[in-house]
């Protein structure tokens, strides 16, 4: 029974950390899947988030708020730096780049990551800085049927169940609504997307705000596990074998990946 | 307001009245100047041909009136307003929708779902409704797939509904892209070569679609195609264009006889 044991452990802790790898390639997917652009600044995406929140909650808490409405205060305000960097980037990098090819686009999106990288860490100053959302410590499940329990990670389960709630978020998101239906179209045609009347621009914008919030959800997973930090910023190219897996246009397949 | 429009347009088709005109545009890309100096009208309620050998700057023409490109010179008024800085997506709310010379659909969705993004204007219960699919927006996606069922019907391509138009052959990809066009019940359609690439059956299922659209639904039509014989058919009016100028404009038969535009196609012996 030991060996058994241990093989679910070892399985179960694998696969909840490779949900949590998904959970930054869900960004790239997001924005490939919408303009076709591979973006290599989802993960200085996710440090902005994750230091725009720690810092903001820092702040609120050292104000004296209780701790759930500094959280909550916390991610209102991170989301609306995710929205102004989405709103800066529609409109000085890719606004201008309308209509060039992906490459052009790419090598755009590698400029936007450096700039994003530099002015995160200005702003909000780039030591470690511890961030506690979720329970962190460990949990031994099924102790009953194996000695001495599965150890399971209580944050890598969250992550699990963050991933998998967004997936159903978005899947529905780009089904359901106008405006993922405007999503997907964009992708595959620009000229007949504007001719049946959705304005590119503001269908870029909420792409990148929604890579933007993903990118968010996954630093507050990330940065409780490793602090938020500069090196969160490699997550990124850790993700890729995911997307490659994964394919780079499906959202579940990112998951799966 | 916009019941108003409706009911006028419902209970006297105003035939005549000029929906759009085209005045002095001048269009240049650089030192390559596309349109020299064009000016014609569309009437309300009629089908007009624009045709022109190759590169005479037709599509640029459709281009202009739908957003795509702005002339350096010229006006154009549309319902009787001048035109400003122009967008496509601004030209596609006041009613103008349009197909394209080499189809341009998305190509991952469904016909369905194509026809549909012609709805995009007309949707617009909150996005929250819109993901439970519940409440008004449930309404609403019922009434407006009630339109497209219309179309589908109309357009005989209810086989293909659910199939990603990316996999049809291009002569029913055309006649989805008609459908996505119709969806937005627009009062001018623009059409670029529709009956490019078709067989002789397709073209005469298409000219009917076109004749079917104008009659019933009295929907203006300019419509570019260089298969004679349909031009003639079909249009009401036509204007030809030659090196980006206008050389003839008139019926179908005026302009057949017309010097010009023999010379234009056919080469002038020196």
């Amino acid at each position: 029974m030991v060996g058994l044991g241990n093989f679910i452990e070892v399985l179960s802790g694998g696969l909840l950390a490779g949900v949590l790898y998904s959970l930054v390639a869900l960004g790239f997917v997001l924005i490939y899947k919408a303009s076709g652009v591979f973006n290599f600044a989802q993960g200085a995406m996710v440090l902005l988030a994750g230091l725009a929140l720690v810092r903001s909650l820092d702040f609120f808490v050292a104000r004296g708020l209780p701790f759930a409405a500094a959280v909550l205060l916390a991610l209102i305000f991170a989301g609306l730096v995710m929205a102004a960097t989405a709103w800066l980037i529609q409109r000085f990098v890719l606004g201008p780049l309308i209509n060039q090819d992906g490459l052009t686009l790419f090598m755009s999106t590698i400029g936007a990551t450096f700039i994003i990288e530099g002015a995160a860490q200005l702003i909000f100053g780039s030591d470690v800085y511890p961030l506690k959302l979720y329970p962190t410590d460990a949990w031994f499940a099924l102790e009953s049927v194996f000695q001495g329990g599965i150890l399971v990670n209580k944050l890598d389960v969250w992550g699990g169940l963050i991933a998998g709630a967004l997936v159903v978020v978005l899947a529905v998101f780009f089904q359901r609504t106008k405006t993922g239906r405007a999503l997907r179209a964009v992708a595959d045609d620009h000229a007949a997307a504007q001719s049946v009347g959705i304005p590119i621009g503001w269908i870029w914008f909420v792409v990148w705000l929604v890579a933007g919030l993903v990118a968010l959800v996954a630093a507050t997973v990330w940065g409780t596990k490793l602090g938020v930090q500069f090196s969160i910023t490699f997550l990124a190219l850790k993700a890729l074998p995911v997307l490659i897996v994964g394919g780079f246009t499906s959202v579940p397949g990112a998951i799966i990946g | 307001m916009k019941a108003d429009v409706d009911q006028s347009k419902n209970t006297s088709p105003a035939k005549g009245d000029i929906i759009l005109a085209v005045k002095d545009v001048s269009l240049s890309f650089g030192g390559v100047k596309a349109i020299r100096g064009v000016s014609f009208d569309i009437k309300r309620g009629e089908i007009r041909a624009i045709i022109g050998p190759n590169g005479a700057g037709k599509t640029s023409m459709l281009n202009v009136i739908n957003g795509f490109y702005h002339p350096q010179v010229g006006t154009i008024t549309y319902k009787g307003e001048q035109r400003q800085q122009m967008r496509p997506y601004i030209a596609a709310s006041q009613g103008i929708a349009r197909t394209f010379q080499n189809v341009a659909l998305f190509k991952g969705m469904t016909t369905l779902d194509n026809i549909m993004t012609g709805r995009t204007l007309k949707m617009h219960k909150g996005i929250g409704w819109q993901m439970l699919r519940m409440g008004p927006a449930l309404d609403e996606e019922v009434r407006h797939r009630e339109v497209v069922e219309k179309i589908i019907d109309f357009l005989e391509i209810n086989a293909i509904r659910k199939t990603p138009v990316g996999k049809l052959p291009y002569g029913l990809q055309k006649r989805v892209e008609l459908g996505r066009a119709l969806a937005m019940e627009p009062e001018l359609l623009l059409l670029d070569e529709p009956m490019a690439g078709m067989n002789l059956e397709e073209k005469q299922d298409m000219s009917r679609f076109i004749i079917d659209i104008n009659r019933q639904m009295g929907t203006t039509m300019a419509l570019i195609e260089h298969d004679m014989g349909v031009v003639m058919d079909l249009s009401d009016r036509v204007v030809v264009l030659d090196y980006g100028q206008k050389i003839a404009d008139g019926t179908p038969d005026v302009v057949q006889a017309d010097q010009k535009v023999i010379d234009a196609y056919l080469g002038v012996a020196h």
